[in-house]
């Protein structure tokens, strides 16, 4: 095939993407060598003293860092295991399939911070229903919003139910394609469900998984939106994420250069624990 | 044990059912509610628990100097930003994967795979770490507070998602028919366009409805680049959600702001069912 027409096929997503993202980031990197504040808004240069008070001044921004790789670990997992669990239960025939296919395909559909809007007049601590109905069977009321420890739940509650029909339709779609062979080899053997699964069912869906996990990590590691509206960090910052730490040092107090710095630092970190945690993962789910 | 299997299966179902649906019908009773049904204690059901006002629902329509919330505006912000970044996305992203999974490139150590890679890698970009930069580079420019600075951004986070999509389902689109279009005359731009388009649309499809999804849930993005002039819909409900907390049109604007995707879900369901999404998302 002739030459030329490859580019004109791929050049013009190719530099759009490029055009629009190469101004940004050399433009993280070099504002994160400056001291851009409120008071000297200007792209002074002061070396790598940001560096400096990143690695050896700021523990604030690594808690908030360990909080979100909590946050998007357990909630990947939660998200995987539930998401796993459904599909396998609407994948054969069961009553009212598409049913339940529609319901637990909708919260993916919902615009995240305007369901958290809900959320938090649904776990609103004397006004909303789940103390209220907890409160009839006797439980005390329980702190969903200000207890440092619950809030991370409830962030975690609200992640998962926004998330899952995620996970949920990538497995779906990977067990609808499977091929048919493996199972009938099963069936005639007289596998058990359990072990058609653990033989058949998820070395199968391995490949498939580790792509669902991967993509619902790196939309996971930037959890921003639910924390925002939900508890905005807080407690303290019992609830704080890294991005929402960056909002903060950057647009709410104007430390620009600061905060590119962090967000240069989280972009580098971001890319380098998720290629290994895909090559690990990698190695664990595919045996040879 | 295979009763009891069927029994957790059922209820396991039902009650994630009930934790999905528990959030909408909740906001479904609370937009009906007036002040005096959402502050003495927390009520449920219309008629029995609380009298039911449609006070909720008639302030989105009303204008914002009668004491209204004007959702109209934002909410066709939201429907051409969402519309026109996508639209612009699924061409450059179609084209570029297209170009991905027929022709080889090399440059130097790059391949098609790398590539690949480079467009898909972008959602990996956390927001925050684009809007500092942006917000500089868009005031400069004159385009913050706009619609056109916010579909730029936009095409940034959808254009990875239409390259991802459909690299993967022109890769199961028989090369023969490229082939076949060429000998039979077609220069590669017709091959693609009167050939192969055709027959990839469910995957248009399903890269379009991904795309609509992700541009229509943004708000941050929406919410550092613009302030007053232009308010895209999840910024507007999240503002109502900081004054005084009237709960009954915050629910109404939040289920109202929410609808028009669910359908989507049942798009989604029905390519699912017939087994298109299948490979489309491998």
């Amino acid at each position: 095939m002739n030459f030329k027409h490859k580019f004109v096929f791929l050049f013009p997503g190719l530099f759009v993407l490029i055009g629009i993202l190469i101004f940004p980031i050399i433009f993280t990197i070099r504002l994160s060598l400056s001291g851009w504040n409120s008071y000297t808004p200007e792209m002074n240069f002061i070396g790598i003293t940001n560096y400096i008070r990143l690695f050896t001044d700021d523990p604030r921004f690594w808690e908030s860092f360990f909080r979100l790789s909590f946050l998007s670990v357990t909630t990947v997992i939660l998200q995987y295991v539930i998401g796993f669990a459904l599909a396998l239960m609407v994948w054969r025939e069961i009553k009212f399939k598409r049913f339940f296919r529609v319901i637990f395909l909708i919260p993916m559909m919902t615009t995240p911070v305007i369901m958290t809007v809900i959320w938090r007049t649904f776990f609103h601590e004397s006004l909303g229903p789940v103390n209220d109905l907890l409160g009839n069977i006797g439980v005390k009321p329980i702190l969903w919003l200000s207890d440092p420890v619950i809030a991370k739940f409830t962030v975690i509650i609200v992640e998962v139910w926004q998330w899952t029909p995620f996970m949920f339709l990538l497995l779906l779609a990977g067990l609808l394609s499977l091929p048919k062979e493996p199972f009938l080899a099963a069936a005639i053997d007289g596998a058990s469900p359990f072990r058609k699964f653990v033989y058949v069912t998820f070395p199968l869906m391995a490949p498939i998984s580790i792509g669902a996990i991967i993509i619902r990590l790196i939309e996971a590691s930037k959890i921003m939106d639910t924390v925002f509206v939900l508890t905005s960090g807080g407690p303290g910052t019992a609830t704080e994420t890294s991005s929402f730490y960056i909002y903060i040092k950057g647009l709410r107090e104007f430390q620009m250069g600061y905060a590119a710095t962090l967000s240069f630092t989280y972009l580098v970190i971001m890319i380098i624990s998720l290629t290994i945690i895909a090559k690990v993962l990698t190695k664990l789910m595919i045996k040879e | 044990m295979h009763k009891f299997y069927t029994f957790l299966k059922y209820t396991f179902i039902t009650l994630w059912t009930v934790f999905i649906v528990a959030p909408f019908l909740w906001a479904i009773s609370t937009s009906f509610k007036d002040f005096q049904s959402v502050n003495s204690k927390v009520t449920y059901i219309p008629w029995l628990d609380f009298e039911p006002t449609l006070e909720g629902w008639r302030v989105l329509v009303k204008s914002p100097a009668r004491g209204g919330v004007d959702i109209v505006e934002p909410y066709f912000n939201s429907i051409f930003v969402t519309c026109t970044a996508s639209l612009i996305s699924i061409i450059l992203g179609t084209l570029a994967a297209y170009a991905l999974s027929r022709f080889t490139f090399k440059a130097g150590f790059v391949r098609n795979n790398d590539i690949t890679f480079f467009f898909i890698s972008q959602r990996i970009m956390p927001p925050i770490v684009l809007s500092i930069p942006f917000f500089i580079f868009l005031s400069t420019i004159g385009l913050l507070d706009s619609l056109l600075g916010l579909v730029v951004v936009y095409i940034v986070l959808l254009m990875p998602i239409a390259v991802w999509i459909m690299v993967d389902f022109f890769n199961r689109v028989p090369k023969e028919l490229d082939e076949t279009a060429l000998i039979d005359g077609c220069n590669p731009y017709q091959a693609f366009y009167k050939v192969v388009l055709p027959n990839s649309i469910p995957g248009l499809i399903v890269a379009g409805m991904f795309c609509i999804i992700f541009g229509w849930i943004d708000f941050f993005f929406a919410f550092i680049l613009t302030f007053t002039e232009v308010q895209l819909l999840p910024v507007k409900v999240v503002a109502l959600n900081s004054s005084i907390t009237p709960w009954w049109s915050l629910s109404a604007s939040a289920l109202i702001s929410v609808a028009p995707l669910i359908i989507v879900a049942f798009v989604v369901e029905r390519y699912l069912s017939k087994g298109n999404l299948s490979g489309a998302l491998k």
